[in-house]
C-alpha cells in the first residue's frame, strides 16, 4: 500500500521536476514581456535531441551536455532577435502566434537536422534501481530532481542576489520606472530567452534517458509545463515550482490509481479547473498594489 | 545651456500632445513647467528621458544630440525622473529600489550613496527592508526621489511630486526640492500645483493644450494677473 504510494510519488517528482523547470522558463518570458513562449517544449526537445545525437556520435557526455545547453540558449536568443523583436509594437496575442510558429517551425527544423526517430542517453550513473521503503528509486530520477534543484536554487540567486537579476525583476514589476533607471529592455527580453532556453535544455537533457526524445517530445512537456506555471500563477517563479511538482504527483496518482490512459488527460484537467475557478494560480498576484 | 529642447512636437496616435515646444535649462537652474491637467507635461519629461517618441523637433543635453539616443544610454549620461505618481518597484525592498537607481552608474560607492539618502530621508532607512509597495505616498515619493538621485543625475526631472500628497508633506516634498537645488542640483520640475512651484523656481513656463503660452522668472509669473487667475485661483 505504502510502497505503492511511494512509487507514485518517485514517479510524480521526477516528471514534477521537469515540468517546474520548463514552468519556470514559461514564467520567466512571461515577466519580461506578457508573451507565452510556447515553443518553450522546443527548448526542452533540442536539449535532449542535441545531446542524444552528439553522444551517439562519440562526444562525452558531459561536453555534449554542456554543448546542448549552449546550442539550445542560442536558438533562444534567435529566436528572440528574429522573431520576437520585429515584432515588438505587435499586441502580445500576436507574438503568442510567434511562437507557436515558432515551435512548429523549430520541430520541423529538428526532422531535417537529425529524424523523426527515438533517441536515449545511457542513464548517468547506472541503471541499478535503489529500494527505498519498499518502492524502486531509479538513479536517474534522483538525477532529475538534484539537477532540478541545483538549478533552481542558482536561479533564486540570480535573481535576488545580482543587480542584473534584479533589474530583470524591476522590469517585470514596472517596465516604465525600470527604463527611467536605464535598464535596457531589450537587453533583459534577450537574457530572459536565454534562461528559458536552458531551463528547458537541462530539464530535456536529464529526463531522456528516463522518457527518450524525439522531434516531437517537446509539444506534451511544453503544455504540461504551461498548466504547472497556470497552476502557480503566471509570471511567479515559486507557484511554477509548486505548480510543476502538484502536475506531476497529480498525473502520477491518476496514472496509478485510475488508468495511465488518464496520465496526459490530468495536465489538461487542471488547466481548466484553474481558468474556471482560480483564474490567479494558486500564488498569483491579485493587484493590491498601494498607488 | 544643459538642456536645450527647441521644436517638440510628439503624439499619441494621431492626438498631438505637444506642438513646438522651446524651453531651455541651465546648469544648476530649477526651473518649473506649470499647466492644468492634460496640458502636456508628462508628455514633455517622457520625450527629454526617451520613452516617448517625438514626432518633430530635437533635444540637446550638454551640447550633443540626443534626440534619437534610447532611454537606457541617456540615464547613463546623467539625466534621471521622477516619474508620475512614483512608480516604484512596489514588491521590492526599499533599498533594492535604491540600489536599481543606480544601476548605469560605474564605481563602488554605491553603498555609501545608500547611507547618503538614509540620512537625507531617516524613513527610508526604519524600512529599508519592506516591500516599497507598503510605504506611504510621501514615503514613495521620498523614495523615488532618493532613487532618482541615486543615478547621480545632472538633470534632475520631476513629474508632479506633489500629487495626492497631504498638505504638510506637499510642503515636506518642496523643502527636499529647495535643499536639493542649493546642493547645486539642476531641476527640471513639472507641476500642477503652480504656485508652490513658481515660487521655488528660477524661471517658470507655462504650457497650455501643449504649447508654451508665457515664460519668465518665476516670480515674476507669480505676480502675473493673467497666471494669477488661471492657475492660481486668485
Amino acid at each position: 500500500m505504502f510502497a505503492e504510494l511511494l512509487q507514485y510519488l518517485f514517479a510524480g517528482l521526477t516528471s514534477g521536476a521537469i515540468y517546474a523547470l520548463a514552468g519556470l522558463g514559461f514564467a520567466i518570458i512571461y515577466n519580461s514581456s506578457h508573451v507565452i513562449n510556447f515553443a518553450q517544449g522546443e527548448f526542452i526537445m533540442i536539449g535532449g535531441m542535441s545531446t542524444a545525437m552528439m553522444v551517439a556520435a562519440g562526444v562525452p557526455l558531459p561536453v555534449a551536455s554542456l554543448l546542448a545547453v549552449l546550442v539550445t540558449m542560442l536558438v533562444g536568443v534567435a529566436l528572440e532577435k528574429f522573431a520576437i523583436e520585429p515584432a515588438r509594437n505587435a499586441d502580445v496575442t500576436t507574438i503568442i502566434i510567434i511562437t507557436i510558429g515558432a515551435s512548429i517551425f523549430l520541430r520541423g527544423l529538428a526532422q531535417i537536422v537529425w529524424d523523426k526517430e527515438f533517441h536515449s542517453l545511457p542513464a548517468f550513473s547506472g541503471e541499478t534501481p535503489l529500494n527505498v521503503g519498499g518502492a524502486t528509486l531509479m538513479p536517474q530520477s534522483i538525477w532529475v530532481v538534484g539537477v532540478a534543484v541545483v538549478v533552481i536554487v542558482a536561479l533564486w540567486w540570480f535573481f535576488n542576489r545580482t543587480l542584473f537579476g534584479k533589474a530583470m525583476l524591476a522590469t517585470s514589476f514596472n517596465r516604465l520606472a525600470a527604463q527611467l533607471m536605464g535598464i535596457g529592455v531589450k537587453k533583459v527580453l534577450m537574457v530572459s530567452f536565454a534562461l528559458s532556453a536552458l531551463l528547458g535544455a537541462v530539464g530535456g537533457i536529464v529526463v531522456t534517458p528516463i522518457t527518450f526524445t524525439n522531434y516531437e517530445a517537446g509539444i506534451m512537456l511544453g503544455l504540461k509545463g504551461f498548466s504547472a506555471a497556470v497552476l502557480g500563477g503566471l509570471g511567479n517563479g515559486m507557484g511554477a515550482i509548486v505548480g510543476g511538482l502538484a502536475v506531476g504527483i497529480a498525473e502520477a496518482l491518476a496514472s496509478g490509481y485510475l488508468s495511465s490512459a488518464y496520465k496526459d488527460a490530468v495536465a489538461f484537467v487542471i488547466i481548466l479547473f484553474v481558468l474556471f475557478f482560480l483564474p490567479n494560480g494558486l500564488f498569483g498576484k491579485k493587484g493590491t498594489d498601494r498607488v | 545651456m544643459l538642456l536645450e529642447i527647441s521644436g517638440l512636437s510628439s503624439h499619441y496616435g494621431r492626438i498631438q500632445a505637444v506642438r513646438g515646444i522651446d524651453v531651455t535649462v541651465g546648469e544648476g537652474e530649477l526651473v518649473a513647467l506649470v499647466g492644468a491637467n492634460g496640458a502636456g507635461k508628462t508628455t514633455m519629461l517622457r520625450c527629454i528621458s526617451g520613452v516617448q517618441p517625438l514626432t518633430g523637433g530635437t533635444i540637446r543635453f550638454d551640447g550633443r544630440d540626443i534626440t534619437r539616443m534610447p532611454a537606457d544610454q541617456r540615464v547613463a549620461l546623467g539625466i534621471a525622473q521622477v516619474p508620475e505618481g512614483r512608480q516604484v518597484f512596489g514588491p521590492m525592498s526599499v533599498e533594492d529600489n535604491l540600489r536599481l537607481g543606480a544601476y548605469r552608474r560605474k564605481g563602488d560607492d554605491v553603498e555609501a550613496d545608500i547611507k547618503r539618502m538614509y540620512d537625507m530621508f531617516p524613513i527610508l532607512f526604519k524600512k529599508r527592508e519592506l516591500p516599497a509597495g507598503t510605504l506611504s505616498g510621501g514615503q514613495q515619493q521620498m523614495l523615488a526621489i532618493a532613487r532618482a538621485l541615486m543615478s547621480h543625475p545632472r538633470l534632475l526631472l520631476l513629474d508632479e511630486p506633489s500629487m495626492g500628497l497631504a498638505p504638510l508633506l506637499v510642503a515636506e516634498i518642496f523643502n527636499v526640492v529647495q535643499a536639493l537645488k542649493r546642493q547645486g542640483t539642476t531641476i527640471f520640475l513639472v507641476e500642477q500645483n503652480a504656485y508652490a512651484a513658481l515660487a521655488i523656481a528660477d524661471r517658470g513656463y507655462v504650457l497650455e493644450t501643449g504649447a508654451v503660452v508665457m515664460s519668465d522668472v518665476g516670480q515674476t509669473l507669480l505676480a502675473d494677473e493673467r497666471v494669477k487667475e488661471a492657475y492660481l485661483g486668485l
